[in-house]
């Protein structure tokens, strides 16, 4: 069969070859490929596996026996930690931030995205790139005067002097992204509607919001995963352990128990859980709006 | 009828008007608060000598840079960014790549690979800096503890600089080459598959398919790539402070952990402002020119 399409046809030799290849018993390839890929990942693995695993040990045990499996398991420092009011409270506080900067970095993006992207009036690409300047440098660099001001508005050691700092600085990202967005929907659409007497208000609300869907999570995931791993802007805006989201939280549990590292080994792993739980059941959602947010960006 | 028209477009250009004063200033208030002004302010505290309390007075000029520029800590933040932005090209992005070639086709195991590989970059710096200083502990690491399974002594790595700072690259690429590999495999998805065939009956091995198929047309993704490799490393914070605390000896300050020990610690607000404004400076200044220069028909 392969040599009359080879005599056939000569310009499929190629790929008649290339399957005969393929169908050869010691392609060492393949194995290659899945070695380098096994030692790679270990390598990814092992430090939360380490991780995860010394907070089942004693300390003394975590000296004498680093590389091996705990014996016996000590639960306690798991169950002390969950039974804490304090590991509930880190995540609560980062929970309550992230969704408020979500919440309001979506809101404000998407009504000042569908001006750029719909309204054409003076002024109004000047105005975009003015809002897309946010993209060129990093929070650090104004965070002192940013601690001043959120200081005089009386904001200082209180959610919204993390919440509003941190929405401001993930609108660029979201107005860039919500303006492509919105800019693909068909613009007959828009005229049609306004023809027929529907205001741009209630375009937006009605037509462009429930149409983007795809764009608007893709926004919401990217300022939730920044917000819940933000540490800057905490760090330097709160002062009460109270209101520590779950970053700041791991630290000053650290800086208490610092002699005790099973006990801090616990305390990462059961904070970062949720993230992986997060990631693991919408991990599709999660790679694609963060990969497809740096890239339309 | 061209009445109407006439008065319908007059309508539509009012509401346009007042459609923008309903949709932007909420943005832009928000933006110009939190985000302008302070670059601005940074700019002006940055001429004074201040605590933080009152107003501004003690007019110093460039004194704040002068010292800057003089404080080796803060050159060793600088050569340590630099040094960031040198492992993320060298070593992270070809590896990236490679993962990238490796796991781009549906093969066996690809989409649990690509997981795993982006697992770390949802992770928080902090944790990760947090998780390496216990891999990296002399006492109780488990680093040491298989040096000293395999006879040799504990090995304090974040004791001595230079290996503090190895240390500290090494939880970079660990944490960030999933992101870059995602990105190129979303490139390399992209690239039409006859390319290869029209190169493979051209008769170029696996190799030139590589270098004259793959990575032209994955340039924009190489460029983009880059970018935020170079853009992360300037703003590099969040890993220093657990795993290091920027030491032994500010041996492994970045610019901006610099800024937040000597600045924000201290209340040292011109100082301070005066890094930030540095910081800024060279940010705005990669991101305009490598735009120019290289993303300009992207």
């Amino acid at each position: 069969m392969t040599e009359q399409l080879t005599i056939a046809a000569p310009w499929r030799l190629v790929r008649t070859r290339r399957r005969s290849r393929d169908q050869k018993p010691f392609d060492l390839f393949p194995l290659f490929r899945l070695a380098v890929l096994l030692l790679v990942s270990s390598i990814v693995l092992l430090p939360l596996l380490a991780t995860a695993i010394g907070g089942f040990k004693g300390l003394g045990e975590l000296r004498t026996n680093p590389l091996g499996l705990p014996h016996p398991w000590q639960w306690r420092n798991y169950l002390d930690i969950l039974e804490s009011a304090r590991y509930w409270r880190v995540l609560g506080n980062s929970l309550f931030i992230a969704c408020f900067t979500v919440a309001i970095t979506v809101a404000l993006a998407a009504m000042a995205a569908f001006a750029f992207a719909h309204l054409k009036f003076f002024g109004s690409r000047f105005l975009f790139t003015y809002m897309t300047l946010g993209l060129m440098f990093p929070i650090a660099t104004a965070i002192l005067p940013l601690f001043i001001r959120v200081r005089d508005l009386g904001l200082l050691d209180t959610p919204w002097g993390v919440i509003l700092p941190q929405s401001a600085f993930y609108l660029a990202m979201a107005v860039l992204l919500l303006r492509n967005g919105f800019r693909q929907l068909p613009s007959e659409l828009l005229d049609a509607a306004l023809v027929d007497g529907c205001g741009y208000v209630r375009y937006f609300l009605y037509v462009t919001l429930p149409l983007s869907r795809p764009i608007l999570s893709t926004v919401a995931i990217i300022a939730f995963v920044n917000s819940w791993n933000n540490y800057i802007v905490p760090l330097i805006m709160l002062n009460s352990e109270q209101l520590y989201p779950w970053p700041l939280g791991m630290m000053a549990y650290e800086g208490e128990y610092m002699t005790s590292w099973q006990l801090v080994l616990a305390f990462i792993t059961l904070t970062i859980l949720p993230a992986i739980v997060m990631f693991l059941l919408a991990q599709k959602h999660i790679v694609a709006g963060l990969t497809a947010g740096a890239v339309k960006g | 009828m061209t009445v109407t028209t006439i008065q319908e477009s007059k309508g539509a250009a009012g509401g346009v008007w007042v459609a923008a004063l309903i949709f932007l200033p909420p943005a832009l208030l928000l933006f110009t608060v939190f985000v302008i002004l302070p670059i601005g302010e940074a700019a002006w505290y940055g001429f004074y000598n201040w605590d933080g309390y009152n107003r501004p007075q003690n007019f110093v000029g460039l004194k704040n840079y002068i010292s800057l520029f003089n404080n080796s800590s803060f050159r060793t933040a600088l050569l340590n960014n630099l040094i960031i932005i040198a492992v993320s090209l060298a070593i992270q992005l070809p590896l990236a790549l490679a993962m990238a070639l490796l796991l781009a086709r549906r093969a066996f195991g690809s989409v649990a690979f690509r997981l795993i590989f982006f697992l770390p970059y949802i992770l928080a710096d902090v944790a990760a800096g947090l998780i390496f200083r216990f891999i990296f502990d002399g006492d109780y690491g488990p680093l040491s503890g298989a040096t000293q399974a395999l006879g040799f002594g504990p090995v304090y790595m974040l004791a001595s600089p230079t290996w503090a700072m190895v240390a500290l690259l090494v939880v970079i690429v660990w944490k960030y080459f999933g992101f870059h590999m995602m990105l190129f495999i979303a490139g390399l998805q992209g690239i039409d598959r006859n390319l290869y065939e029209a190169a493979e009956i051209d008769g170029a091995g696996a190799f030139q398919r590589f270098r004259f198929v793959t990575i032209p047309q994955l340039s924009p993704m190489i460029k983009l790539s880059v970018f935020f490799s170079v853009i992360g490393a300037l703003q590099f914070f969040d890993v220093v402070v657990p795993l290091t605390g920027g030491g032994p000896f500010n041996a492994t300050n970045t610019m901006v952990s610099f800024l937040y020990l000597f600045g924000i610690t201290r209340m040292r607000v011109g100082f301070g402002s005066a890094v930030g404004v540095v910081l800024f400076v060279i940010c705005v200044t990669f991101a305009f020119g490598y735009r120019r220069l290289l993303m300009r028909d992207d």
